[in-house]
């Protein structure tokens, strides 16, 4: 398959530049971050993407989807990260809705339609520590007659704060590291036992961190069988990957844009700074470099096509190669800029912060590092 | 979709009942390497087979017009023909400057009778070609060449030096910048030429490198005369051509540092060199990690030759951005041969014997240094690219 965009992702591109551009641009993000809202997103501007369907992008048609694919879902990502968008597009339509994929038809039926309308979002409750490391979860499930209870707690939920569900991944078998034993349950935040509470990081997102005091679940709030909830969440974490390398694709090229024009504006010495080699060696192989992200992230959203179980080694590639990239793009957007490079009122700092999240979430450059290596033996 | 599926099965076919067994085999050595040419010395009857069948498909060019004897497949097509000769590891039947480079500059720039009279003989691997551009005086500066070409009437004159020219001792015919203007600006003085290498006046001499190996000469022309039809295109206006065709090489030399990732992992190297612990892992953990950023960008930067390509196809043109698979491919495979180089420990100093194959990997090593030299040094690359494609300023000459 030939590694450029179809017509079609082509104009969810240019559809998605025009809305975000008019209704969730940088400025729009900075308002955001200045008024210091815990939610750290607009639910009316959620709605509005949900009218555009991209509530529903991943979502079979059958439950009002539009089942686009990921490549088109990484468009998205992509001119969110230019833009710096905050939305739960990534937790939600992108991972959430990957993993019900998986779900039973009474699941299914009672989140999808809500979910792509913008009524209703699903966060993932993955991590336990300060390192991506779902197998690490020790959150307990234990058996009580038909169903489980809930006990532990999660830290750093993607947009878990005010969600509406939460995928939670448990322990119904083995100890913490075990890839086995491990289970994934769909439940309602209004369940008895959840509180959660905001965590402020430096992007200024939604993010929480929530105990777990004796929640009980229904058997038929398992996703998939008991025991291979690794298994039931991989394409998600996938997609997540992709999703994650794509924004950063978007959030560092605009990046390598500021800076670019700086350089062909900025006059020093009696000359453009742009004309010295010094920065324009590094600028040249600050281009090559994005080129090769942008390689990895549309082989990545192609692989997840054509097999989301399958697509883990790509997506890793995507994931370590997008995350060094962009903090290479970040820092020489920094020190190109020189001093205004430093200062709130320039966005470089706010593209710097999210980043740095970004790269983090979902695995950095060493956690996806070492699974690629593994994949290719050794 | 139907045709490309026929297409793959008659492939397949073919290539099944043709290809040699013996040329089933990944090259082992430099010396493995078919070129062709009017003096190629075959290594064996079936390498000489391999090579007429498929010139005779003019599957040695693909993508080339068949009127010119080339395959005339669409690079869906060339693509497909690829993947089935990997997949019974079929070697390159043929080297080629003549198709990696002057082809698609003549099919480009040359006449109808260049095209229909140089051309085919490149697909079928009877000429071997090499390419007179450095000057002892002009390297990064390419522009600045003194190779004088005189026009006397009936034919053309010319005397000067080349260097750097690989292969020139072994070579047939020569592609070659020469001076036609003294008066004009650098770049609006040269010409494009051919010509036999055994025209009097002709003669090379090897240089040896750091590897111990000798692949490029120096050339020297003292009065040589050449046919005014070997001139291609405009006369004073060769630079035009020398860049397009210099684009094409910078293409092939990224290309062969990348492509290498592809095949046998550094990590597989590695692993079969040091040894692994239970889980598999390459016991040198500091080694791991920097094979596995060596890999990972290895891969990146193969999908991004195979998109510059695809993205040529649908009409943008690969142009300045030869440059940037240029630069990276050939840091790459430096970076590529330094870790190849740690894995094998000291036995990868073994400079002769049988044990090292005489040596071959520290001298395929030693030889990557010059990757990121020829064909435009890494630094001329990154200046292009930062006027080219990323538009930046002009420095202010003081």
């Amino acid at each position: 398959m030939a590694l450029v965009y179809t017509e079609e992702q082509e104009m969810v591109r240019d559809s998605a530049k025009g809305f975000l551009a008019e209704k969730a641009s940088v400025s729009v993000f900075r308002k955001m971050r200045d008024a210091a809202d815990s939610l750290g997103w607009s639910r009316a501007l959620w709605v509005e993407m949900a009218e555009m369907g991209w509530a529903g992008i991943l979502v079979e048609e059958q439950y009002g989807g539009l089942d686009f694919g990921m490549t088109g879902a990484a468009l998205i990502l992509e001119e969110m990260g230019k833009n710096l968008t905050a939305s739960p597009f990534l937790s939600s339509a992108v991972m959430a809705s990957q993993v019900l994929r998986g779900a039973s038809e009474a699941q299914k039926q009672a989140w999808l339609p809500k979910m792509v309308s913008g009524e209703a979002i699903i966060a993932l409750a993955l991590d336990e520590g300060i390192k991506h490391d779902p197998a690490g979860s020790q959150l307990q499930a234990e058996k009580l007659g038909n169903g489980y209870r809930l006990k532990g707690s999660k830290t750093y939920i993607i947009d878990g704060f005010e969600a509406d569900g939460y995928l939670v991944l448990a322990r119904t078998d083995g100890e913490a590291g075990d890839k086995e034993g491990l289970s994934l349950f769909l439940v309602d935040a209004r369940a008895k036992g959840i509180s959660t509470s905001s965590t402020k990081l430096l992007d200024s997102r939604n993010y929480a961190g929530a105990k777990f005091d004796n929640v009980e679940v229904s058997g038929g709030d398992l996703i998939g069988e008991a025991g291979k909830g690794l298994d039931a969440l991989e394409p998600a974490l996938n997609a997540g990957r992709i999703g994650l390398a794509a924004e950063m694709l978007g959030a560092s090229a605009q990046c390598f844009e500021s800076s670019m024009e700086y350089l062909k504006d900025r006059s020093q010495f009696g000359q453009k700074i742009g004309s010295f080699q010094g920065l324009q060696h590094r600028s040249a192989h600050l281009y090559c470099e994005l080129e090769l992200v942008r390689s990895a992230v549309i082989k990545a959203g192609q692989d997840f096509e054509a097999s989301a179980e399958h697509s883990g080694m790509i997506a890793s590639l995507a994931k370590a190669k997008s995350g060094e990239v962009a903090i290479l793009a970040a820092n020489e957007g920094v020190q190109m800029l020189g001093g205004i490079g430093m200062t709130d009122e320039h966005d470089m700092g706010l593209y710097m912060k999210r980043i740095r999240a970004a790269q983090e979430l979902l695995g950095d450059y060493a956690f996806h590092a070492n699974r690629f290596a593994k994949w290719r033996g050794f | 979709m139907a045709d490309l599926e026929q297409f793959q099965q008659e492939t397949r076919d073919w290539l099944e009942e043709n290809c040699p067994k013996a040329m089933r085999k990944p090259m082992r050595a430099e010396s493995d390497a078919c070129w062709g040419g009017r003096n190629f010395e075959f290594q064996s009857e079936d390498q000489r087979n391999w090579l007429k069948l498929m010139g005779e498909k003019g599957w040695t060019a693909p993508e080339w017009p068949s009127e010119y004897g080339g395959g005339g497949l669409s690079r869906e097509q060339s693509k497909i023909l690829k993947k089935e000769m990997a997949r019974i590891s079929a070697r390159p039947p043929l080297q080629s400057f003549g198709i990696w480079m002057l082809g698609p500059a003549l099919l480009k720039f040359g006449s109808e009778e260049q095209k229909k009279e140089y051309l085919p003989p490149i697909v079928r691997g009877e000429i071997r070609w090499c390419q007179g551009y450095s000057e002892p005086g002009a390297g990064s500066d390419l522009a600045s060449l003194q190779t004088r070409c005189e026009d006397k009437g009936d034919h053309y004159l010319i005397n000067g030096q080349k260097v750097w020219t690989s292969y020139a001792d072994r070579a047939d015919w020569i592609f070659c910048l020469v001076r036609t203007n003294r008066e004009a600006r650098k770049h609006l003085g040269i010409s494009f030429v051919l010509f036999d290498m055994a025209s009097k006046g002709v003669s090379t001499k090897p240089i040896t490198l750091i590897s111990g190996k000798s692949p490029f000469c120096e050339t020297f022309f003292d009065d040589v005369k050449v046919p005014k039809e070997n001139l291609v295109g405009t006369l004073d206006r060769g630079w035009d051509i020398a860049k397009y065709l210099l684009t094409h090489e910078r293409e092939m030399i990224g290309g062969s540092g990348g492509s290498a990732f592809g095949a046998r992992g550094l990590g597989e190297v590695a692993v079969s060199a040091l040894g692994a612990d239970d889980d598999g892992q390459l016991s040198d953990t500091a080694l791991r990690a920097k094979i596995a950023t060596a890999e990972l960008d290895g891969w990146a930067f193969l999908l991004t030759m195979e998109r510059t390509k695809d993205e040529a196809k649908a009409g943008q043109g690969i142009g300045a951005r030869s440059s940037m698979l240029k630069y990276y491919g050939t840091e790459l495979n430096k970076r590529r041969f330094e870790l190849m180089m740690a894995s094998k420990g000291l036995s990868a100093l073994e400079w002769e014997g049988e044990a090292s194959n005489e040596g071959e990997l520290p001298r395929a090593w030693l030889r990557t240094k010059g990757n990121s030299i020829e064909g435009g040094t890494s630094e001329v690359q990154l200046n292009i690219i930062s006027k080219r494609i990323l538009g930046l300023p002009d420095p202010k000459v003081v």
